[in-house]
């Protein structure tokens, strides 16, 4: 597997078109925000749990964070390459299509990665003046990272399949956004299709990591979603075989 | 070095070339020549791997471009058209990128890396963002990224595109002197371009193989005649009857009418007569006004349209 060497560009790329601060910035500005307000209404309603008390609301309001800035971050993977014709000779490298993928995947999971890993910083404070149950709070970062994950190629497949990072951008955020609301309207279902939609739903899995439970169809849920949409993007590279265009 | 048999690649309907076959040897430059899409980018495509033929066979450096593409785009270098770069990187790092996508060693790509840029003359600039270069040096980038895990063979779409006059000859200098060991694909519409660096030439047209040849025979199998265009002021049909006369001439056709009392001709010749001094003696005796006198060159257009003829005939 050859893909470092993309993943070292994409990083790069990253950090150097400023892109990676920004987000970081916004990010970590909200999120900030959100936890100072959880921690408020945490301190004046006195939940007896601090892990449903204050935690579960805070990643709840996090993953809305995400599902702004995540298609920010994985707009551009394909999408700017196509649109510059760089993809033309990144084909034409020893590469092949996963490598380019995973490469690309792995990079933008690295900045997601270290978007939440600077959120450990308010359990952290917390800590210092108030008790911190440590596994139901990993158990929610867990979750976290699967479901940044699963957002990530659900991005980078709309941005396999568009030169314009602006549509790229939308079109992944409706996409998760879909996953999150597909089980809403349970009036308007049969009971068979409500079922159906309530395990595909986001929500539905997520729930239980943020309240720091972690259960194995969670798990295998954002694992399959993941794999399922980085199957979608390597069916999408791969359509310049038979399409010809790039 | 290059083996190309019956190469055939459909667009859904539209057709980008078809039954192409042609053999290039190591260390030969050949060049492709053809009106915009007739089917050199297309071919290129192929042979770079970037995509495969709907049929047909390619093989480069040995290996098959669908069964082995891999082992084949290790062994090239490809320069396209629009020579794609990425903006927000040095010309250093995005080599050194290349160089690590294309699997170099790395003590190899140390000392290779200070050769290449010093070969394609961007030594310094090696730590300005790509974005910020001219078209030129683009260009050279676009060279160098090809260049710098020593391929076998190279294959630039367009390498001299867009370039103003001086650029053009030194891209053209830089070509002549990667040949040799090297075998080298380039493409072009512009016939002098082509004839000047190329060994052989592989015309191609509306996707399919005209004519392979030297330069030399092609522009000899072309251009028979020289025909010059000349504007006089003057009794029209006068200029008609007198033009003939001139020994070399082979005939005369009158053009339209430029503006009132300027006539137009095109006086065909024998390729080895030189008429130009006789035309001009013509008009002084006549006290006619001389306007304007050309050579015509022989457009893209005819040279397909006359090697389609000739190959029909």
């Amino acid at each position: 597997m050859n893909f470092y060497p993309i993943f070292k560009k994409e990083l790069r790329s990253y950090f150097s078109s400023l892109i990676a601060y920004v987000i970081l910035t916004v990010f970590l500005i909200i999120s900030g925000y959100y936890f100072y307000t959880d921690l408020a209404l945490f301190v004046v309603w006195g939940g007896s749990s601090i892990q449903e008390g204050l935690w579960q609301q805070l990643f709840h309001d996090i993953r809305l964070v995400l599902l702004l800035t995540i298609p920010l971050l994985t707009m551009r993977l394909f999408a700017e390459e196509k649109k510059l014709g760089t993809i033309e000779l990144l084909f034409t490298y020893p590469f092949s299509d996963v490598e380019i993928l995973l490469g690309k995947f792995l990079a933008s999971l690295a900045v997601f990665s270290l978007m939440i890993g600077l959120t450990v910083l308010y359990p952290i404070l917390l800590a210092i003046v108030y008790e911190v149950e440590v596994w139901p709070l990993a158990a929610s970062y867990l979750g976290v990272f699967l479901l940044g994950a699963a957002f990530i190629s659900c991005g980078i497949m709309v941005s396999s399949l568009t030169e314009n990072q602006i549509v790229a951008a939308l079109v992944s955020s409706g996409i998760i956004l879909a996953f999150w609301f597909i089980d809403w309207n349970e009036a308007a279902m049969t009971p068979i299709v409500a079922e159906v939609l309530h395990h595909v739903s986001f929500f539905e899995h997520f729930y239980n990591f943020a309240r720091g439970v972690i259960e194995t169809k969670d798990i295998i849920y954002f694992i399959l979603f993941t794999f399922f949409f980085l199957f979608l993007t390597l069916r999408s590279l791969e359509s310049r075989r038979w399409r010809g265009m790039r | 070095m290059i083996e190309v048999e019956n190469l055939t690649k459909y667009y859904g309907e539209i057709r980008g070339i078809e039954g192409v076959s042609f053999l290039i040897e190591k260390g030969e430059i050949v060049g492709f020549l053809g009106p915009n899409g007739s089917g050199k980018t297309t071919t290129m495509r192929i042979l770079t791997c970037f995509f495969p033929p709907t049929s047909g066979r390619a093989k480069v450096a040995g290996y098959d471009v669908t069964a082995h593409s891999r082992e084949v785009r290790r062994r090239i270098g490809y320069m396209p058209e629009t020579v794609p770069l990425y903006p927000d990187m040095k010309v250093k790092t995005y080599l050194n990128f290349v160089a690590e996508a294309k699997r170099m060693d790395v003590k190899l790509r140390k000392k290779k890396m200070g050769m290449i840029m010093e070969q394609c003359g961007i030594e310094h600039v090696a730590h300005r963002l790509v974005g910020n270069l001219s078209k030129g040096f683009r260009q050279r980038v676009g060279l160098a990224q090809a260049l710098i895990n020593d391929p076998e063979v190279l294959i630039l779409d367009e390498p001299t595109i867009g370039l103003d006059p001086k650029q053009v000859v030194e891209i053209r200098d830089l070509v002549k002197d990667l040949a040799g060991e090297r075998t080298i694909i380039l493409s072009s519409h512009v016939l002098p371009e082509v004839s000047m660096t190329c060994e052989r030439v592989i015309i191609i047209h509306e996707g399919r193989v005209v004519a392979v040849d030297t330069p030399e025979n092609l522009m000899a199998r072309l251009q028979k005649t020289v025909k010059t265009e000349i504007h006089i002021k003057g009794v029209k049909q006068e200029i008609g009857d007198r033009l003939k006369t001139i020994p070399g001439v082979i005939a005369v056709v009158e053009k339209e009418e430029v503006t009132p009392g300027i006539f137009s001709f095109e006086v065909e010749a024998a390729q080895e007569e030189e008429i130009g001094g006789e035309l001009a003696s013509l008009v002084h005796n006549n006290n006619w006004q001389l306007v304007e006198m050309r050579a015509v060159k022989m457009s893209l257009e005819n040279i397909f349209i006359e090697l389609t003829k000739t190959k029909g005939a």
